[in-house]
C-alpha cells in the first residue's frame, strides 16, 4: 500500500535555525551524531560487500594448493580419490548440472500451471488455502524434504517410477536400467518439489502485474481463456518468468541436504539418469567430516566452482531479465 | 500486434466478407471459437488444474507423515533429554539441538538484524541511487543467491582452521545467510513509508537520524519483523553449513566456542543417515519439532504483515 508522494525531495539538515527547537540539539548530539549516524549505516552496507569478498579470497585462497596441483584436470576430471591425491570434480559438476536440469524439467510446467491457476482460473475460496499450501511448502526445510523423500518418496515414489521408466523407456540412454530411486532422477525430482514454490510465487507476482485491460482486450477480440492467456499474460510476463526459473535453477544447483541423501552417493558420470551419480554440494557435506588435508582443500575447490557457478546463473538471469525488459 | 489480431480473429482477411456483417472483415459468426480452439481451451484449463493437483500431493503427504510418524515418538522424554550416545538406543531426545538451534540463531539474528536494518537504512536514506548503493544492492541479491554450504565452507576456511568447531562458527555461518535477506526485505518495506511522515518530523525539526530512529523505523516495524522472522525460519531450517561450522554433537552443551554443538537440523540429518529405527524414529520426531518452529515464525510472519499498512 502506497501513500500519495507529494514531495519527494527530503530535505538532508536540520531547517529550524532556533537554538531550542530540539532537545537533542540542546544536549549537542545534533550534526555530528548525524554524520555518524551516516557512517554507521554505510559501514553496515559496506560489511556486506567485504564479506563477499573475504569470502571468495578466504576460499580460493584454500583450495589454491589443489588448483595449482591438479590444474584444468580438476574440473575435467572425473577421477576422485582421495587415498592417491587424484582430485577431478567433473563427477560432481555433471551430477549438479543433470539434478538441476531434471528439477526444471519437472518445477517449470508444474509451476506456471500453479500460477496461472491461481491467477487466471480459480475461484476466489479455493486462492488462499492453495496460496498458503505453496508457501508452507517453500518454508520447509531442506532437512526435513531429504527425510520424507528418503523414507517415504523413494519407496513410494520414485523407486517404482525409475523401474518403470527403465523397463518401457530402456532403450533411451537416460533412461537404461538397472534403475535404482537414489539417483539423478530420485533427487532431480526432490529438486523439484523444492523449487516449485519458489518459482511459483514469484510467476504469481508477475502475473499479476499483467493489467486487466490487456486481458479484456483479447477477450473482446473472441479470444478463449487460453488464447487470451496465451497472447496477453504470458508475452507480457515473459522476463519476469525467465527470472524466475533462474532463480529456481539457482536453488537447485546449491541444495545441499537432500541431494546428499538422494542422489546415491557414486562418484561416477553416467548418462542415464536412474543411476545413483554424486552433485558438488552433497560431496560437501558427505565426505567433510571424514576429510583431511587436500581432501578438505579439494572439497573447499569443489564448492568454488559451485560458487562460480551459481554466480555466472544468478549475472545470466539478470542479463536476460535485462533484455527482455527492453524489448 | 496485427499477427496476433489475425490469428485471434479467425476470417479477418478479405474473401470472408459474405454473410451477417457485424464490422469490416468480421462476421458474428467467425467470433464463434471453433471447435478445435474449445478443444485446446479445456485442454489446458484441464492441465493447468492437473499441475496444481500433482503440487498440492507433496503438501498433504509431508504434512501428514511428519506429523503421524513425528507425534509417535514426540513425548515428554523427547523434548527434555539430549541424545543417547548408540543411534540403536531407543529413547532420549533432540534436546542438545533444539539448545543448539536457539543459541546459534539467536547469536546470529543478534548480529544480522542491526546490521542488516542499518545497510538498508543506508540505502533507502541515504545512499538511493549513488554507486555505492547500487553496488551494495547487487552484491546483496548476489549474496542471497550463493549456495549455503558454499558459506559453511567459507567460515570453515576463515574461522574453523584458526579457533576450532563451535557454536559462534555455526551462527556466524547463518548470521551471513540472514544478512543479505534482512536487508532487501527491510529496503523494500523503508521505501513504502510515506514521504508526508518524513517532512513532518524534519519540519519539527528533527535531524535526519533522529527521524530515521524514531519516525522512518518505527512506522515500518512491522514490515521489517516480517522480513526478518522469514530469515530466522530460514537461518532454523539451515543444516549444510552448520556440517561444516558446529559439526553437530551428542551432548547438550551452551559452550560458545571450543566445543562442537548440535543443532535440530544436524540431529534430523544424522537420524536420515543411519541405518537404524530407532535414531530413524527420532529424525522423524526432531523433523516434527524443527517443522513447527518454522511453521510458527512463517505464520506470525504473515500475520504481522496482514495487520499492518506498510508490508507487503
Amino acid at each position: 500500500m502506497r501513500w500519495p508522494r507529494s514531495n519527494p525531495s527530503a530535505p538532508s539538515r536540520v531547517i529550524s535555525t532556533t537554538k531550542s527547537a530540539s532537545p537533542w540539539q540542546r544536549r549537542g548530539v545534533g550534526r555530528r551524531a548525524d554524520s555518524l549516524f551516516v557512517i554507521l549505516a554505510a559501514s553496515s552496507g559496506v560489511l556486506i560487500l567485504l564479506v563477499l569478498a573475504w569470502m571468495v579470497v578466504s576460499t580460493t585462497g584454500t583450495a589454491l594448493p589443489v588448483f595449482g596441483s591438479q590444474g584444468i584436470s580438476f574440473i575435467t576430471s572425473s577421477e576422485w580419490s582421495p587415498s592417491d591425491g587424484e582430485f577431478g570434480a567433473l563427477a560432481f559438476i555433471y551430477g549438479t548440472v543433470i539434478t538441476s536440469v531434471i528439477a526444471l524439467l519437472i518445477a517449470i510446467p508444474l509451476s506456471l500451471g500453479v500460477s496461472l491457476f491461481l491467477t487466471e482460473y480459480s475461484p476466489k475460496r479455493l486462492k488462499t488455502p492453495i496460496g498458503y499450501a505453496i508457501d508452507l511448502l517453500a518454508a520447509v526445510p531442506s532437512v526435513i524434504y531429504g527425510l520424507w523423500g528418503v523414507f517415504i518418496l523413494l519407496p513410494l515414489f520414485l523407486q517404482p517410477t525409475a523401474d518403470f521408466l527403465a523397463k518401457y523407456l530402456g532403450f533411451i540412454p537416460i533412461f537404461k536400467g538397472p534403475a535404482s530411486g537414489l539417483s539423478y532422477f530420485g533427487a532431480g525430482v526432490i529438486l523439484a518439489v523444492m523449487i516449485t514454490p519458489i518459482i511459483t510465487s514469484l510467476c504469481r507476482e508477475v502475473f499479476a502485474t499483467v493489467p486487466n485491460a490487456d486481458r479484456h482486450a483479447a477477450y473482446a477480440l473472441g479470444a478463449t481463456k487460453w488464447e487470451m492467456i496465451r497472447q496477453s499474460v504470458l508475452p507480457r510476463g515473459r522476463a519476469g518468468i525467465v527470472g524466475a526459473i533462474m532463480l529456481g535453477l539457482g536453488r537447485a544447483l546449491g541444495e545441499t541436504i537432500a541431494v546428499a541423501l538422494l542422489i546415491g552417493s557414486a562418484v561416477r558420470i553416467d548418462v542415464s539418469w536412474l543411476r545413483p551419480g554424486y552433485s558438488m554440494a552433497a560431496v560437501i557435506a558427505n565426505q567433510f567430516q571424514e576429510a583431511t588435508g587436500d581432501h578438505i582443500r579439494a572439497l573447499v575447490g569443489v564448492g568454488v566452482v559451485l560458487f562460480a557457478l551459481t554466480i555466472l546463473i544468478n549475472m545470466g538471469a539478470r542479463a536476460l531479465v535485462w533484455r527482455f525488459n527492453r524489448i | 500486434m496485427s499477427d496476433s489480431l489475425s490469428s485471434i480473429v479467425p476470417g479477418g482477411s478479405q474473401d470472408r466478407w459474405a454473410g451477417r456483417r457485424v464490422g469490416p472483415g468480421v462476421s458474428l459468426k467467425d467470433c464463434r471459437p471453433t471447435r478445435r480452439r474449445v478443444w485446446r481451451d479445456r485442454r489446458n484449463t484441464f492441465l493447468v488444474s492437473l499441475a496444481v493437483g500433482i503440487t498440492m500431493i507433496p503438501v498433504v503427504m509431508i504434512l501428514y507423515q511428519i506429523t503421524a510418524k513425528g507425534i509417535a515418538t514426540m513425548d515428554w522424554e523427547f523434548l527434555t533429554s539430549s541424545m543417547p550416545l548408540s543411534f540403536r538406543r531407543e529413547g532420549g531426545g533432540f534436546l542438545n539441538g533444539l539448545v543448539g538451534t536457539f543459541i546459534m540463531v539467536g547469536l546470529a539474528s543478534a548480529v544480522s538484524i542491526p546490521f542488516g536494518v542499518l545497510a538498508a537504512v543506508y540505502l533507502v536514506e541515504y545512499g538511493k541511487k549513488n554507486w555505492l548503493a547500487k553496488l551494495i544492492r547487487f552484491f546483496s541479491d548476489v549474496m542471497t543467491g550463493v549456495p549455503s554450504v558454499f558459506v559453511g565452507l567459507f567460515v570453515y576456511t576463515a574461522l574453523v582452521i584458526e579457533f576450532g568447531f563451535g557454536a559462534l562458527m555455526g551462527a556466524a555461518s547463518l548470521a551471513i545467510i540472514m544478512m543479505p535477506i534482512i536487508v532487501r526485505s527491510t529496503e523494500e518495506m523503508l521505501k513504502l513509508v510515506p514521504q508526508e511522515l518524513k517532512d513532518a518530523s524534519y519540519a519539527l525539526g528533527a535531524a535526519k537520524w533522529q527521524t530515521v530512529i524514531k519516525i522512518i523505523l518505527p512506522s515500518a516495524a512491522p514490515g521489517i519483523t516480517t522480513g526478518v522472522m522469514l530469515a530466522v525460519a530460514r537461518a532454523a531450517g539451515e543444516t549444510a553449513p552448520l556440517i561444516l561450522t558446529a559439526l553437530g554433537s551428542y551432548q547438550l552443551t551452551a559452550k560458545l566456542w571450543g566445543k562442537p554443538m548440535s543443532s535440530l537440523t544436524l540431529a534430523i540429518f544424522d537420524g536420515a543417515r543411519n541405518p537404524f529405527a530407532a535414531g530413524q524414529a527420532r529424525a522423524w520426531a526432531g523433523a516434527l519439532e524443527l517443522l513447527i518452529i518454522v511453521l510458527v515464525f512463517t505464520i506470525a510472519a504473515r500475520l504481522v504483515a496482514s495487520r499492518s499498512r506498510i508490508s507487503r
